[in-house]
C-alpha cells in the first residue's frame, strides 16, 4: 500500500507542491491539508513544509505552531506517527516544542541559498531509518534563520541519545554541533533544515534527497506506523 | 476657475490643464485634477515614448496577448500559455532601496497572476554606482535585500538578472525586474469591467497614505543635487508586506480558476484610479466608486489620498452579485479582506461618490485618463559631440605584450566578477524547475507550475535577461541591437528557440533632445533585431528623468528573451569545460585584430570610451541561433559561453574557472581580439576531435563563421604569444571581487 502523505499547508508556505511532487515521485499520495483543518485522519505521515508560515512576522513558526491543524499534529507525533519539519517547517515543530533547541539567524547575517553536502548521522530516525551513519548526501539550503541552537546540556542530549539526524559537513549557518537535522527521543518527528525535495530529479543537479524521502515512505507504510510508540 | 497652482504642484504642465478641461467641457476640480495628474504621468501615460513604441514588432502567430495588457502571453503548446512582463523601480530604489526593490517584485507579481499565470520567475537586472562609493553600497546591499527579503517570502524562484556597476548610475540606480507565469490557455482573463451592476471588490491591503503620487512626483521627475529634499521623498515609497502579497496570489488564482470574476486588475502604479478607470474603459463600462467603503488605514483621508494612494498588495476584482458570497468565502479562507468598492454602470464614466449613493465628487469619462492622454514628440537630435566620439577609436590605445594583468583587472570589475554573492540570497529553486541557475547565460526551467497541467514533462523555457549603457552611449542603435543579439543568443546556448522579448527603456530626461534621440534609435535597433531574429516584443517599460544633478544616465535598454526547449532529457549545455575538450569559437574569427570599440577593456583600464562600435550581421547571428538550438538538441556541444563584456578573453577565463580546467589556444591575433566586445559570437567545447569536426561541418553549411581555437587541459589559461595565467589565480580574483566590495 502507497504512503499517504499529508503536507501542511500554513498561510505563506510555499514547499507543499514542491514535497507533494517528490514523495508523489516515489510512489506516495499526498495530500495537502489546510492549516485550519484539525484532523489528520487517513494519514500515514506529515510533512511541514518550507516557506514562510504567517510570514515569519514575529519569529519564523511562532504563529504557525497555534494553527488548529497544530493540535492535530502533536496528537499524530504522541501516537508515533512521523513527522517531518523541512526549514520553516521545522521552525514550526521547535516553536511547538515537539523538537528541542532553536534557529536563529545565520551567522553571516544573510539569507543562503546553496547545495550543502550532509552527513548522516543516526539510522533510527524516521527520516534515516535503515540510512547507514556516515552517508552523504548533497542537498540545497534556502534559510536566513538556520543556525540551530541549543543550550550545552541539550545538545549533549542530542549526541547521547542519538537524535543528531543529519550534520553539515562543512557548517554553513554556523550551528552547534555542525547540526543540519534533529530528532525527538523516539525518532518519529525529525526537523532539517535542507530541503531533501529539492535533491529529488536529476535534472536539479542532484537525487540524494531522495534517500531520505524514501526512509520517511518506509517507515510511513509500516502497519500501525502512526499507532506505534 | 481651475485652480493651476495646484495642477502645477501635481506635475502637470499649462497645456494639460487646458486639455483636461476640454475632454471635461468644464473646470476640472482638485481631486480630478489629482487623477489626471497620475494618469497622465511619464510612468504612466508614455507620453513621451509612445510614438516611437508604435515601431516595435509586436506580432507572431504564438503571441495570444501583446503590449498594453498587464502582461504579453505567448502560447507553448499543449494547453500551457506563458505570460511575461519587465518593469522598473529606479526611482524608489534610490531613496528606499529595500522597499523600492521589495516593491517593485511585489507589483509585477501582481501584473502576472492578475491574468490567472501562476508566478513561477522572477529575474532581477541591476545597475549601481562604483561599489567603492559607500553611497552606492548602500544602495546595492538595500536593493538586493529587498529583492531576497520579499521574492523569498512571497514564494516565487529569482533565477537571475545580471549586475552592472557604473558612474552613471551613482545618484539614480536601475532596479528592473521580470516576472514570468504560467497559466492554462483557457484561463486566460483580461482585466475587464462589464456588466452593468456587476460589482467592483478591493481585495488585499488597506489603503493608506503611502507611496501618493509615487508615479508622478518621484518616477516622473529626475533627482536634483539636494539631499534633503530628495530624502523627503521617501514617503512616496510604498512599503511591501509578502505575506499580505502571498496571500492574494492563492485568492486571486483560485478565484480565476472557478471562473468567479468577470475580470482582475492589479493596482500599481496610480493606484485605485488606474485600476478603475482602465477596467472599465477597457470593457468599454463606466464605474462607480464609493469611497467611504474603500478600507483605510488611517482616519480622515481625504478622496484624493484615497484615489491616488500606492499601498501595496491590492486587487481589483469584478464580479457578479450572484458570486459575491461564493468569492467572499474564498477570501477568507485566506484571510484576505475583501470589500465592495463600487458598481459597474453604463454611463461610461467614472464617477467618484463619497458613499453609495452620496455626493459626487468626480466625474469623468473613464477612457479619458486613457485614451485622452498627451502624446509628445518631443524634439530630438544627436549629441553635439557625436562625431568626435565615433572618429575617437581605441586602435591608437597602446595593446599589452602580457594579457594578464588586464583579464585580472577585469575579472575584478563588478560587472564581470562572480556574482554568486547576490544569488546565494535569492531562493532559486522553488518549484523544483531549476535545470540551470542564476550565473549562467540564461536560466533554464522546466516547463511546469502548480496548479497548471503539466504540458509534455521535458519541455522547459530558457530566460536571459541584458542590456549595456556602454555599448548603447557610443551608438543607441546598434548598441541596442547587440544587447537583443545577446539576449537571444544566450536563450540560443541552452537549445531553446525564440518565443517572445520584453524590454524595459531605462533613459534619461525626455525633455533633453539628446535623450530622445537615444530613445528613438534604440528603438530602431532593437526593431531591426526583433525582426531578424523573430522575437516578437510582447511587452515593455519606459522609465524616463533618470538622471541626477543634471545628468543622465546612458542610454540603457533592458530586454528580456524567453526561449522554449522541446526536449530538457537532452541535459543543456553550461558554462563548462571538459578535460581534452575542444574549443571553438562560433560566429567569428580570432586570427585577425579586432575592433576594440565599446568594450570594457578600453573603458576599464584606458578610461576611453570613443570609436564605432563593431558592426553587428544580424541575419547571420541569426543563423547563429539556430545552428546553436541544432548543435544542443544533436547533443554535440558540452559547454558554452558567450563572447560579452571583456571579450574573448574573460569569456574563456569564466569557461576555465567554472570548470576548475586550463586552456590551451593558438592562432589568437593579439590582445584587440582578446578583448574586442564585438557582438553575436559564442565560444562551445566539444568532447573531442570527432565531436568538433562535426560542430565545423554544420557551421560551414550554415555559413556561420568559426575557428578552432585550442584544446582543454592543464591548470593554465594559455594563449600563445598573448597570455599564460594560472586559473586558480583567475578564480581567486573574479570570486573575491564582490564579497571584498561588499564586505
Amino acid at each position: 500500500m502507497a504512503a499517504t502523505v499529508g503536507v501542511v499547508v500554513f498561510p505563506g508556505s510555499n514547499c507543499e507542491h514542491d514535497v507533494a511532487e517528490a514523495v508523489t515521485s516515489l510512489g506516495a499520495t499526498a495530500r495537502l491539508v489546510f492549516h485550519k483543518e484539525s484532523s489528520l485522519d487517513g494519514v500515514d505521515a506529515v510533512v511541514l513544509p518550507g516557506g514562510f508560515a504567517h510570514g515569519d512576522y514575529l519569529r519564523p513558526g511562532a504563529i504557525a505552531r497555534f494553527s488548529p491543524v497544530m493540535a492535530a499534529v502533536e496528537r499524530f507525533a504522541a501516537a508515533g506517527g512521523p513527522v517531518v519539519g523541512i526549514c520553516n517547517g521545522f521552525q514550526v515543530l521547535c516553536e511547538a516544542g515537539l523538537l528541542p533547541g532553536a534557529l536563529q539567524k545565520n551567522r553571516g547575517l544573510a539569507f543562503l541559498c546553496q547545495e550543502v553536502e550532509l552527513v548522516t548521522v543516526s539510522s533510527r530516525s524516521c527520516l534515516t531509518d535503515g540510512v547507514p551513519a556516515a552517508t552523504r548526501l548533497r542537498v540545497p539550503i534556502n534559510h536566513f534563520e538556520g543556525c540551530y541552537t541549543a543550550s550545552d546540556v541539550v545538545l549533549a542530549a542530542l549526541e547521547e541519545r542519538d537524535q543528531v539526524v543529519v550534520r553539515y559537513a562543512t557548517n554553513p549557518n554556523g550551528s552547534a554541533n555542525d547540526i543540519a537535522g534533529v530528532s525527538n527521543e523516539a525518532g518519529n518527528v525529525v526537523g532539517l533544515m535542507p530541503h531533501p525535495e529539492r535533491a529529488s530529479h536529476e535534472m536539479l543537479g542532484s537525487e540524494d534527497g531522495n534517500v531520505l524521502l524514501a526512509a520517511l515512505l518506509r517507515t510511513a507504510s509500516r502497519p500501525g506506523a502512526a499507532a506505534l510508540a | 476657475m481651475t485652480d493651476r497652482a495646484l495642477a502645477l504642484s501635481l506635475g502637470l504642465t499649462d497645456d494639460e490643464v487646458d486639455r483636461i478641461e476640454g475632454v471635461l467641457e468644464r473646470d476640472p476640480n482638485g481631486l480630478e485634477l489629482a487623477m489626471f495628474s497620475v494618469m497622465w504621468s511619464e510612468h504612466c501615460s508614455y507620453k513621451s515614448s509612445s510614438i516611437h513604441l508604435g515601431r516595435l514588432p509586436t506580432e507572431a502567430p504564438h503571441v495570444l496577448v501583446g503590449p498594453g495588457e498587464g502582461a504579453g502571453i505567448v502560447d507553448c503548446g499543449d494547453g500551457v500559455a506563458l505570460a511575461v512582463r519587465i518593469e522598473s523601480h529606479n526611482h524608489p530604489s534610490a531613496i528606499e532601496p529595500y522597499q523600492g526593490a521589495a516593491t517593485g517584485v511585489g507589483g509585477i507579481l501582481r501584473d502576472i497572476f492578475s491574468m490567472g499565470a501562476r508566478p513561477i520567475a522572477v529575474m532581477d537586472p541591476l545597475r549601481f554606482g562604483p561599489l567603492t562609493d559607500p553611497r552606492s553600497r548602500w544602495i546595492a546591499e538595500g536593493v538586493v535585500a529587498g529583492i531576497s527579503g520579499y521574492g523569498n517570502a512571497v514564494g516565487v524562484p529569482i533565477v537571475g538578472g545580471e549586475l552592472r556597476v557604473d558612474a552613471c548610475y551613482t545618484g539614480n540606480p536601475l532596479v528592473n525586474v521580470l516576472a514570468l507565469g504560467l497559466l492554462p490557455v483557457e484561463r486566460l482573463v483580461l482585466a475587464r469591467a462589464s456588466g452593468v451592476g456587476n460589482l467592483a471588490l478591493l481585495l488585499g491591503s488597506t489603503t493608506g497614505r503611502d507611496g501618493i503620487g509615487g508615479v508622478s512626483v518621484l518616477a516622473s521627475a529626475g533627482f536634483s543635487a539636494d539631499q534633503e529634499a530628495e530624502a523627503a521623498k521617501r514617503p512616496n515609497v510604498q512599503v511591501g508586506d509578502p505575506f499580505e502579497e502571498k496571500r492574494l496570489i492563492e485568492a486571486c488564482l483560485e478565484l480565476l480558476e472557478r471562473s468567479l470574476a468577470v475580470g482582475v486588475q492589479d493596482l500599481g502604479g496610480a493606484g485605485l484610479t488606474c485600476a478603475t478607470s482602465e477596467t472599465a474603459s477597457k470593457g468599454g463600462a463606466g464605474m462607480d466608486v464609493w469611497v467611504a467603503a474603500v478600507p483605510q488605514r488611517e482616519a480622515g483621508m481625504a478622496a484624493v489620498e484615497v484615489m491616488t494612494s500606492e499601498s501595496q498588495e491590492r486587487m481589483l476584482a469584478i464580479v457578479t452579485p450572484e458570486n459575491l458570497e461564493a468569492v467572499l468565502e474564498l477570501a477568507g479562507r485566506w484571510d484576505v479582506r475583501a470589500t465592495v468598492v463600487g458598481c459597474v454602470t453604463g454611463t461610461g464614466r467614472l464617477r467618484i461618490l463619497a458613499e453609495e449613493g452620496g455626493e459626487v465628487l468626480g466625474d469623468v469619462p473613464a477612457a479619458s485618463l486613457e485614451e485622452d492622454k498627451p502624446q509628445y514628440d518631443r524634439p530630438r537630435h544627436p549629441p553635439a559631440d557625436r562625431a568626435e566620439r565615433q572618429a575617437d577609436d581605441p586602435v591608437l590605445l597602446r595593446l599589452p605584450t602580457d594579457c594578464a594583468p588586464d583579464l585580472l583587472a577585469l575579472l575584478a570589475d563588478p560587472s564581470v566578477a562572480d556574482v554568486t554573492w547576490v544569488h546565494r540570497q535569492y531562493d532559486s529553486q522553488l518549484f523544483l524547475n531549476t535545470v540551470i541557475s542564476p550565473g549562467a547565460d540564461a536560466a533554464v526551467l522546466r516547463l511546469k507550475a502548480p496548479g497548471v497541467p503539466a504540458a509534455d514533462g521535458t519541455k522547459g523555457i530558457a530566460l536571459s535577461t541584458d542590456g549595456n549603457g556602454r555599448w548603447c552611449s557610443l551608438d543607441p542603435r546598434r548598441g541596442t541591437a547587440m544587447v537583443v543579439a545577446e539576449a537571444a543568443l544566450n536563450v540560443a546556448t541552452a537549445g531553446a528557440r525564440p518565443l517572445c522579448l520584453v524590454n524595459n527603456l531605462n533613459f534619461g530626461n525626455p525633455e533633453h533632445p539628446e535623450v530622445m534621440w537615444q530613445l528613438s534609435e534604440a528603438v530602431d535597433g532593437m526593431a531591426e533585431a526583433c525582426l531578424a531574429l523573430d522575437l516578437p516584443v510582447v511587452g515593455g517599460n519606459v522609465s524616463l528623468y533618470n538622471e541626477s544633478q543634471g545628468r543622465d544616465i546612458d542610454p540603457s535598454p533592458i530586454v528580456g528573451v524567453v526561449g522554449l526547449i522541446d526536449d530538457l532529457d537532452v541535459p543543456p549545455p553550461s558554462v563548462e569545460l571538459i578535460e581534452g575538450g575542444v574549443l571553438l569559437l562560433l560566429g567569428g574569427r580570432a586570427d585577425a585584430p579586432a575592433s576594440l570599440a565599446g568594450s570594457l577593456w578600453a573603458d576599464l583600464l584606458h578610461g576611453h570610451r570613443g570609436g564605432q562600435l563593431p558592426p553587428l550581421d544580424l541575419d547571420r547571428t541569426a543563423g547563429l541561433c539556430r545552428l546553436l538550438v541544432d548543435l544542443v538538441a544533436d547533443g554535440l556541444i558540452y559547454g558554452v559561453h558567450d563572447v560579452s563584456d571583456g571579450g574573448l578573453a574573460v569569456c574563456l577565463a569564466e569557461l576555465c574557472i567554472a570548470s576548475d580546467l586550463g586552456v590551451e589556444l593558438v592562432d589568437v591575433a593579439d590582445a584587440s581580439t582578446l578583448f574586442s566586445e564585438a557582438g553575436g559570437r559564442v565560444v562551445v567545447c566539444a568532447d573531442d576531435d570527432g565531436a568538433a569536426a562535426g560542430i565545423t561541418r554544420r557551421a560551414v553549411a550554415a555559413g556561420i563563421a568559426h575557428q578552432v581555437l585550442g584544446t582543454v587541459g592543464g591548470d593554465l589559461l594559455a594563449v600563445e604569444g598573448l597570455l599564460s595565467a594560472p586559473v586558480a589565480d583567475l578564480a581567486s580574483v573574479w570570486r573575491n571581487a564582490l564579497p571584498r566590495l561588499m564586505a
